[in-house]
Formats: structure tokens, sequence, C-alpha cells
């Protein structure tokens, strides 16, 4: 660990971005802009049951039609090895077009290729799949019969004090569900590939968040060796988990250009990004806080569910906040998974602490609802010394400085904490607030910092840049550890070729890459005595990363919300919004504004608009566009207010921590609060719809005029 | 010279003129990135619902996903790869940059091409549902944050870049009300 100051300080300054230029002129290439010569076009069709098998494929039209070279499903597409999976194991979701079992209603089950982007689509819709539907069984729900208890890969439930006891000694107890609906990542660049074989090798230029770990999976589908695998992701359209895992576009071009012996690009259209890529699992949560009359907490039950699919292991870590964020001498644990016949889940942008802190803030404010307290004062006087259940210390913990100067900021002092007194003309204003946090860490990477002939250095690192800024951080991060401007660096990113590395996830991009240029910059810097150019030093830091640390460590937030509600119309706007945040040491304050502030963004899109609903009677999704699925929109959306809280992570050489979720999580429960501010009602079930204000309002109404 | 599939028309695209032969399906956002080779213009949803493909049509802004090629025959076409000239960048684009209008950009080839066309509307008197008077003599109102939040609705960012994308939409107004 390097403790000398560096020469320049790069960090800690606010810089536009280095592909700004690319990016206003239109000139950065996504996955589907990379020209291709003799490039084919597959066009991918989705089952339409959510269960069942394919009885028959009647391709004998569409391989008549003008253009078309092949079309590929179960009988006749290249074999992939099942072994193929993803962080937490086997991923059938891997395997299309091998058997005849369709598993959820928009899984890829047939892909036609032809020579233009038309033809394959006039193709496709002259494709007749015939199905023998099974019963489905899409009904989520904390007590359905098939739940059963989470993996504990991300470690065991919290289990301490005595539960029932300690709420039937609280002053109050909220006892309370609470409801998250399926979300979708949304990412504006549809997923996108174009790949090609060539020499026994692999190459596609793809969107994804990760392309090291997508050429693992590659590598293992069609039984080639890793190194043969060649996956670009040089600029990716936003990903917010949802390219994180090896997408159907990427599998589907592979096998396409392998059985067509061509370039084939994969696009697919928005409705099967939907219904075919990722999606944030729905939860219902149980959640009970008991009390003593001064707002001391005794006990803490969380008990979410979430929906997966048997085709895949999957965690929504909802219980993160829970055994981290207060003290409480009873905590208890306990996720429910429900296997559904639905599309496999995978992380979203904040993954389980966005639903859980929803839940777990929603009853914090509940709680003071019930004692008369100051929303804020309840939060300050449960903050924990050590770990709540861990019982290890917290290696930074900056909650109370977000809380306080959120507040400050935000001019919280004053509030009348009582509902439903404030009124601008008809509207009824309220202000929420809530804290959380994010699990922060880091992963092994490798990273080659090369000292070229000419003075400059190229550092090249598996890194992608989706939107965070990455080639902008890790420039910044490069020069300050080798001691010489940024004009001196040249970043190489995007490029599975350029050696193992973690993906853009989990809040740990960054800080995980950062790391093995630290560590490279540092062995670059004991040769340099020897004038030899270039000299290339790699370091692989999977043998420098300790897995059991023994310290708590997250980022911190506080965010605050204002709330505008019609009566009349059900319609909540936010006004104001204002987010404090520790997430260790900044290094571009404008990008990391930028990051956190579209990470609130997210959530207040969570908190009123977005609703990913499935039918129950064919368990497909019905709003698999964005007519039908909302997303903020600018109308929907006021000037926002980011600050960053002085911070540095003890356990990282430059004291960086996790910046990716932290801005999401909190922002749904604020917002809800507010909400309960303005109107006196809460609003348990996002999203905080129209229809659901007006029902409350009618009972409100129907309740102050005494009429049942 | 057509055929029962495809048709032969003549685009101007940034000043350049392109005589194609354009399948009769293909859509003008197609035909730009296909065969004009701009692949700026970005389908986001092919529906008209993201705006990541809007590009300017005789100077007003126009989603090219829901224009048919054929249907563009003669327009004058501007795409994000138009805007700036040889004295570099405009206004508009070197705010986007210094202001961080945008994160993963794939929508920034829209939100530039629609910025630039709700300007011009604007500074032409056209109303929006944010104006207050919408009578047709009505007075010109000045672009608030208001304003220039519902004209650029139809143009989706899911990074949520909208802040800074308002913020130099505003700046630029202003400087060309100084500039005139």
């Amino acid at each position: 660990m390097s403790t000398e100051q560096p020469a320049t300080a790069a960090i800690g300054d606010a810089r536009p971005r280095i592909e700004g230029r690319l990016k206003v002129t239109g000139a950065a290439r996504y996955a589907a802009d990379e020209p291709a010569p003799d490039l084919a076009h597959g066009w991918v069709i989705t089952a339409t049951v959510a269960r069942g098998r394919i009885s028959a494929v009647d391709a004998s039209a569409a391989l008549g039609m003008p253009g078309v070279l092949g079309v590929l499903d179960h009988r006749n597409a290249p074999r992939l090895d099942p072994r193929a999976g993803n962080y937490f194991g086997p991923d059938g979701s891997l395997l299309l077009l091998q058997d005849d079992v369709v598993p959820y209603a928009g899984r890829p089950v047939v892909l036609v290729v032809a020579e233009t982007p038309e033809q394959a689509r006039a193709a496709a819709g002259a494709v007749v799949v015939t199905y023998e539907p099974y019963p489905h069984d899409v009904d989520f729900r904390l007590d359905h019969p098939a739940a059963r208890p989470a993996s504990t890969a991300f470690g065991p439930e919290a289990d301490t004090g005595d539960i029932e006891a300690e709420l039937a000694a609280s002053a109050v107890v909220v006892d309370e569900r609470y409801r998250t609906p399926e979300e979708n990542c949304s990412a504006m660049e549809p997923h996108a590939a174009t790949a090609w074989w060539q020499d026994g090798h692999l190459h596609a230029v793809d969107s994804n968040q990760g392309p090291f770990s997508v050429s693992q999976v590659l590598a293992t589908l069609f039984g080639v060796d890793r190194d043969h695998v060649h996956i670009r992701a040089e600029h990716v359209g936003g990903g917010f988990g949802a390219k994180g895992p090896c997408g159907p576009q990427v599998i589907l071009a592979s096998m396409a250009s392998r059985s067509f012996g061509r370039p084939v690009r994969v696009v697919l259209t928005r409705e099967q990004v939907f219904l075919a890529t990722a999606l944030r699992p729905p939860t219902d949560q149980w959640l009970r806080i008991g009390a003593d009359a001064d707002g001391r907490l005794r006990a803490v039950h969380h008990r979410p569910a979430f929906a997966l699919s048997p085709l895949a292991e999957y965690i929504e870590w909802c219980t993160e906040q829970a055994r981290t964020l207060y003290a409480a001498p009873a905590i208890r644990t306990e996720l429910t998974a429900v296997p559904l016949d639905i599309l496999p889940p995978s992380p979203m942008r904040g993954p389980g602490a966005t639903p859980g802190s929803f839940a777990l803030e929603s009853a914090m404010d509940e709680v003071a609802e019930r004692l008369g307290l100051d929303p804020l004062d309840l939060r300050l006087r449960n903050q924990p010394a050590v770990g709540p259940v861990s019982g290890l210390p917290f290696s930074s913990r900056r909650s109370v400085a977000c809380l306080r100067e959120g507040a400050r900021r935000f001019g919280w002092a004053g509030r009348d904490h009582r509902p439903r007194t404030r009124r601008e003309g008809r509207l009824l204003i309220g202000t929420g607030l809530a804290a959380t946090c994010f699990s922060a860490g880091v992963f092994p990477s490798t990273a080659s910092i090369t000292a070229e002939a000419d003075g400059t250095f190229t550092v090249a690192v598996g890194a992608t840049d989706i939107g965070t800024g990455a080639r902008t951080a890790l420039t910044a991060v490069a020069a300050d550890t080798l001691g010489v401007g940024t004009e001196r660096i040249r970043i190489r990113i995007a490029d599975s070729d350029l050696g193992m590395a973690w993906g853009a996830g989990g809040s740990r991009g960054t800080t995980s890459w950062s790391f093995a240029i630290t560590q490279a910059a540092a062995k670059l810097r004991e040769r340099l005595g020897d004038p030899a150019r270039p000299v290339t030093a790699t370091v692989d830091t999977t043998a420098l990363i300790d897995y059991q640390p023994a310290t708590e460590r997250h980022t911190f937030s506080a965010v605050f919300a204002e709330v505008s509600v019609d009566p009349a119309t059900g319609e909540v706007r936010v006004r104001r919004m204002l987010g404090m945040f520790a997430v260790g040491r900044v290094i571009n304050p404008l990008l990391a504004r930028s990051q956190v502030v579209g990470g609130m963004i997210m959530g207040l899109s969570m908190a009123l608009h977005e609703e990913g609903v499935r039918d129950p009677a064919t368990g497909r999704q019905v709003n698999p566009d964005f007519a039908g699925y909302h997303i903020a929109a600018h109308a929907d959306v006021p000037d926002i207010e980011a600050e960053f809280v002085p911070d540095y992570e003890p356990q990282d050489p430059l004291g960086l921590n996790g910046l990716g979720e932290i801005g999401t999580a909190g922002t749904a429960a604020a917002i809800a609060n507010a909400v309960w501010h303005a109107t006196g009602v809460r609003q348990r079930t996002l999203p905080i719809r129209l229809d659901r204000v007006l029902e409350a309002e009618g009972a409100e109404v129907r309740g102050a005029v005494g009429v049942a | 010279m057509t055929d029962d599939f495809s048709s032969e028309i003549t685009l101007e695209v940034n000043d350049v003129t392109h005589r194609l032969r354009v399948d009769n399906r293909r859509t003008l956002l197609d035909a730009l990135r296909e065969d004009v080779g701009h692949t700026g213009p970005k389908k986001g949803c092919d529906h008209g619902q993201c705006g990541a493909c809007t590009v300017l049509a005789d100077g007003r802004r126009v989603v090219s996903c829901l224009t048919l090629a054929v249907a563009a025959e003669g327009a004058r076409v501007t795409t994000v790869e138009g805007l700036s000239g040889e004295g570099g960048l405009r206004p508009i684009q070197e705010a986007f940059v210094r202001l961080d209008g945008f994160q993963c950009g794939f929508c920034t080839p829209g939100q530039l091409c629609s910025a630039v066309g709700a300007l011009a509307e604007h500074a032409a008197g056209w109303p929006s549902a944010a104006t207050a008077d919408v009578s047709p003599d009505g007075p010109t109102t000045e672009l608030d944050a208001a304003e220039v939040r519902e004209r650029m609705s139809g143009n989706l960012c899911r990074c949520g870049a909208y802040p800074s994308i308002v913020r130099a939409v505003l700046e630029t107004a202003a400087r060309a009300a100084v500039t005139g």
C-alpha cells in the first residue's frame, strides 16, 4: 500500500468524461453499431406460453422467403455445455435452443437469420411455433406453498436475541407487509451482439458489464478455451445489472455464426429486453419492529420473500439493512425464495437493498409515527457501535453524518411531524427521509501497465464503462498512483483479452479495478529505474484480497424528499430531493454526483412509476414496453441535490468504497414516507399509483366524516 | 426505379445527398444507420417511445424509427453527426460534455437533436403543455426548467442525466439569447 503523497491530484478533481466528445458527436460505437463485413442478421422468436413444451416448429414458409439463410431451433442449433453458470452456480437460462421445454413466457425458442433485419423479421413472422401448454404458476406471495429459505451464499441469516420476548415487551410494534413489483433495468441500449468465428476462435462485440466473465461463460457453453473467446464492449448503453449475465443476444449470435459461417448480429427488441433478459424479482416483505416508548428499538424481524426461477439460483438480498443499520437486542432475518414460472431474476441496481430498504425504512417511519417522534431522531437514537448482528466494528460508518448534514441542507428542522398539515392550494405537501447502506468490497482483477518509450503509460484493465465514467476515473487513479499527469495515461478497457477482471457491478467495479491498478503501478515503479522501454507490470489481485475482513464494510446514505399530492387526481410529484452519501473517497465529484443523482432518479421512478405487470392467466408480462412500463421522464424529475460527506475507506489503498447502488437504494422509502406525511396514509405497495392514492384519499375522507 | 420490395430514394443527410435503394419496410432510422453509415441515431425501442432515434427533418424533430425511409424522400435530415461542423462542437454539445449531461451516452444523440429542435420551437413561439398562456396571440414565455422538462419529455434517459441535461439546455438558450 502506497502512503506517499501523489505528485498530481487527479483524484478528487471534477473532470468531464474522456469519451464525452465521442458521445456527443455520435462517434461512440455501441454493440449494434460495429461494422462487420458480410454481416447477417438474426431475429429472435420468444415463447408465448409460461410453461410447456414446443410440439412443432414449422419454418417451411420462412425458409423460402427472400434473404433467409436459415432457422435455428432446438432441433438444429449447436449444442451447449450445461455446466455453464453464473455467480450462483449452474444457470439453465443460458441453455437456449437446447430442448423443447418452455420454462417461462419470453424464453427465446427460435432464431431466424437473414441478409437484412427486415428479411429476418418478416421471416420470423412466418414461422409457426406450436406449444403444448402445461399449467403454470406465477402467483407470487410470501405464503406461497413452494416458498423455501433462500440460499445463504451471502452469509447466514441473522438470529440474535429473543424476537418474540422483545416484541412482547415493546411499547409499540409495527407489524406490516410491504410489496414491490417486478422491475426491469431498462437500459436505453437494447442488448445487442455481433459475433463471428475465425480459426476456432469466437469473437463478439457485445453489450455487457463484464467482457471477461462473459467470455468465460461462452467458452464453457461452446466448449472452447477461454482465451479463444474474445469479447469487446467498448461503449455500453447502460446496464444497471441487466447486462451482467452472459445475455441471450451473444449466445444466439455465436450459435448462428457457427451454423452459417458468417458474422451474425442479434439485437433484441425492447419487448424482448423485458421478456428475455433480466428482472428485479417482486418482493413481499413482512416486517415487525418493536420499540420502547423513548424510541429504542427492541426487535427487528424482517422476513422478505422474492420470486425466482427453478432454472437458476438467485438471491435478492433484502436483509442487509435490517442487520446493519440499527442496533436492537433481537434481530432476525428470514429471506424466502418462491420458485415460479418466470424469467430468472438477476441483480438490478441496488439488488436486495432497494426493495429491502423500502420496507425497512417505511417501517421505521411507522415506528416514529406511532411514537410521535421525529423520524430523524428515531434513526439517530438507534445507531449501533458495532455490527448489530456480527459484532464486528465498522471500517467506516458515516451514517449519522449523512443524516445530520442532509437534514441541515434540506431544512428538516422545524418540520411538523404530524401528517396532512401542509397545504398549498388543493395540494397536500409532505416531506420524508430514509437512511440506508449498501455492502462494499473488492473482487479480483488484473491490471497491466506499460511504460512506453514516449513517456506515456498504457493502462489495461478488463473494466467496462456502462456510463459510470470508469475510463475517466481509472485514468485519474492510474495518474495519481504513477505520479504523472492524466495526459500521459492511455487507458484500455472493455476487452476480455485484457485479462481476468470483475465486471461493472455490485458497487465493486471501480474499487476492484483501481486496486489492481495501484498494485500494478507499485510493481512498475520498482522497474522504472531500468531505462529499457517498453516495460510492463501485470498484477492479479486474487491472492491479495482478504475475503474475511474483521470489519463491517458498507456505503451509507440519507435521502430527503418533498412531494406534493393532488387529492383530486392522485398525482404525486417529487418537488425536491436531496441525497447525502458516504461512499469512501470520491475520485471524480462531477461523475460521482451524476451517478448518485441518476440512482436517485431510478429510485423515484421505482417509487412512482415502475411496475412489471404479469397476467396470472397467461403468465406473460403484459406491459413490456415504455408505453406500458413507465420510467421517469424529464417532466417527472426536479432538480436533485446530491453531496458527499468526507469519507475514507481504510481497507482500500486509495480510500475508495463504492458508488453504483447506494443512490437507488434509499429513495423509494423517502418518497413513500413523504407521501404519508402529505396524506396521512401509508403506501406499502409500490409503485404509488394514482389509483392507490385516490383509494387512500377516499378512505381518508370517509374516515374524516365518519362514513363507513 | 421501384419493384415490389424496394425503392430508390434520395436522402439529404447532413448536407450530403445520398441516392439509395431501400427495402420499402426500412425505417429512416435503419436507412441512416445501415445504408448511410450514421450510427449516431440509436434504436432504443423502435416504437417511438424513447426518443433515442430523434433526428431533425427539415429542422423539425422526428422519431426516425417511426418514419419510413421512403417517406423521408427529399427531406433535409440532420443527425447528431451533423450538429457539429468544421468549427467544432456546437454550444449544446459542449454544454453536455462540461455539465455531464449524459452517462452511458446512448440516448445522447436523441437528446441533442431534440434539444436543438426544442430550442427552435420555443424561439418560434410554439407553446408547450407547460406554457401558461397557449392562446395564439399569447406572450412568448421565457424558457425555464419546467418548459425544458416538458419539451424534452419524449427523450428518456435511464441513467438519470435529466437535471444536467436541463441545465445544459437552459444555459445554451441563455447564451443564444445573449449572442442573438
